[in-house]
């Protein structure tokens, strides 16, 4: 039965000011429109164009359920591609990422196609001269996405012509990919390290909420940073505090450290925490480093680059960077209540191993399937799937810190526990879902 | 001076595991000599810990924040606990160097884990460096590679 399916009217009712009904979370019907409107009227975050340094380099992902693939042409320029030849729906590439050389060729009946997706050969092409194939859509090859920007080596694609260009859907929140850039030396990052992936039994947004989330820290992770800063004690007076006892024992500060630093957020679903400090600010230095960055900029530049240390930046729908740690996490919505998280770490070119090092540590420590901090959110993720089925209270509360009229906000910066993000986020939800309904 | 037997290497592998499975995990981590190492690649054929990501590279430190969270009264992913079980195939002796005190084993499993209705398999190949000091083996450094390391996983809380 249709609830939600050519009833905008549902969906609108669906977000109120500072709650959520609970079907965003946990209703089928709104998932597939989720991806039939939210992930094709927004920028979705494909890949990096480090993945693809070489003409012929492809890496294959997905915008929402939908398959594609981010592939570098001839021309030097980076295509996204949907994934499946134009004959039969065969995915064309057999490895997730891998060079292709100057065409794909599918794998089924050798369709080929330039690196661009335009269709390069048939075999017995004479079966074709009478069958009209010159105005078929087979005839296109493997079609484009059509809107596909490359910000800095990130590259995002929208794949409807709905919705605000580029530039006046990420506005200002960009400032947290030039920041996380511009700590090369040279202002190039490179994909490095490895990705994590960890299947999570919830639905998407609980993940993407939880990004900005500064009460659950002290609370949820109280086993395995508390933990840390118990067994921390027990070390003999004047031991080194190694790198991982720094990267987990600040998830412990009180509630008035997350106050402090402060949320800001943006237009179209996208904010951070950390506009004054955050829990990376405190990291041993590198040695090194800070020198090459003020070679590099001159002094005044590097520190102000230096002393950003925004904690979680969402990029609205589904990726959170951490700019300090030069980390991306993609949350990709696989059901109502599955979602693969991706965590990919990045090298800053030019710049010491060691926060290469320090990156990958984090990435371990916190996001992969063996994390305990990870144990601590996923538990939490999960029985909230399962607790949004209560019918008595079908309203997800989110109202810390709300004050009527915030909707009108251009730019803010706020108490950073405030839930303001995630409202900012829903308001966004809804803008998304139904602007091609 | 007296060197361990094949058995002896052996049955600290079998025994190892045992200890695990029997949730006795200060005993477990008493096994490890003070450097040792868990490690658990997240590459097929990994090789280099520090600049490529792996499931786990920890040290007897972060290893006893592990076994001190199990235990914990506010560690909800464990309420109700999981439970393990390994199976596995006789260890092999696969380096001896008596006169270092070192010996490397390599031993297939499978290790399973369950938790409340769920219950996951993995395949896996442990490789076990140790170090015979003070009339004693300890583990220098424990690798275990899963088969399908690069898999999307739920979690695995417990130690294969």
């Amino acid at each position: 039965m249709d609830t939600y399916r050519n009833n905008i009217d549902a969906v609108r009712a669906l977000v109120r000011d500072a709650e959520v009904h609970r079907d965003v979370y946990i209703d089928d019907e709104i998932f597939q429109l989720e991806m039939e409107h939210l992930f094709r009227n927004t920028w979705v975050y494909v890949g990096h164009d480090s993945q693809v340094p070489n003409a012929g380099d492809y890496f294959g992902t997905s915008i929402g359920t939908q398959p594609v693939l981010m592939v570098r042409h001839s021309d030097g320029q980076v295509y996204v591609l949907h994934n499946r030849c134009p004959h039969k729906g065969t995915r064309i590439t057999t490895e997730t990422c891998g060079n292709t050389g100057k065409m794909f060729r599918c794998p089924y009946h050798a369709w080929s196609f330039r690196t661009d997706g335009s269709l390069l050969g048939v075999p017995l092409r004479k079966g074709y001269e009478h069958a009209g194939f010159d105005t078929s859509v087979a005839k296109q090859g493997l079609s484009q996405v059509k809107h596909v920007r490359n910000y800095r080596g990130f590259v995002f694609a929208k794949i409807s012509d709905h919705g605000p260009d580029f530039e006046e859907f990420f506005g200002g929140s960009l400032s947290s990919i030039d920041n996380m850039v511009d700590r090369s030396p040279v202002g190039r990052l490179e994909v490095a390290g490895g990705v994590l992936r960890y299947m999570h039994n919830c639905n998407w947004k609980m993940l993407v909420e939880n990004q900005t989330d500064t009460c659950h820290p002290m609370v949820a992770h109280e086993s395995s940073a508390g933990t840390t800063v118990e067994v921390w004690k027990t070390a003999p007076p004047g031991t080194p505090k190694p790198m991982a006892v720094e990267i987990y024992a600040p998830f412990m500060s009180p509630y008035e450290f997350y106050e402090g630093m402060g949320i800001r957020v943006w237009p179209n679903g996208h904010g951070h925490t950390g506009v004054t400090k955050s829990i990376h600010s405190d990291y041993s230095s590198v040695p090194g480093y800070t020198e090459m960055m003020e070679k590099a900029y001159g002094a005044e530049r590097a520190h102000a680059i230096l002393n950003e240390n925004r904690h979680n930046t969402v990029y609205f729908p589904n990726v959170m960077m951490k700019g300090p740690i030069q980390l991306l996490r993609v949350f990709k919505p696989l059901a109502a209540d599955r979602t693969l998280v991706e965590s990919w770490t990045f090298r800053l070119v030019e710049a010491p191993d060691m926060l290469l090092q320090r990156t990958v540590m984090y990435n371990r420590l916190i996001n992969a399937p063996t994390s305990i901090v990870g144990h601590d959110d996923l538990e939490m993720y999960e029985r909230a799937q399962e607790g949004l089925h209560v019918d008595g209270n079908q309203w997800v509360n989110l109202q810390r810190l709300y004050v009527p009229g915030e909707e009108q906000g251009d730019e803010a910066v706020t108490n950073g526990t405030s839930e303001w993000q995630m409202r900012n986020q829903f308001r966004a939800w809804n803008k998304f879902m139904t602007l091609s309904m | 001076m007296t060197v361990p037997s094949n058995q002896d290497l052996i049955d600290f592998v079998v025994r190892e595991a045992r200890l695990i499975d029997q949730h006795r995990f200060e005993e477990w981590l008493d096994l490890f000599a003070e450097d040792g190492i868990y490690w658990m690649p997240l590459e097929w054929g990994q090789t280099d810990p520090r600049l490529t990501t792996s499931l786990m590279y920890e040290d007897k430190l972060l290893l006893k924040i592990r076994v001190e969270r199990l235990k914990g009264a506010r560690t909800f992913s464990q309420k109700p606990k999981s439970r393990c079980h390994h199976v596995l195939q006789v260890p092999q002796v696969d380096q001896r160097d008596d006169a270092t005190g070192t010996y490397v084993l390599w031993t297939p499993m499978h290790y399973v884990e369950t938790r409340l209705d769920e219950q996951k398999l993995y395949a896996a190949w442990a490789t076990h460096t140790l170090a015979w000091a003070d009339g004693a083996l300890r583990i220098k450094m424990k690798r275990v590679d899963i088969v399908n390391c690069d898999a999307a996983f739920g979690n695995i809380q417990l130690f294969m």
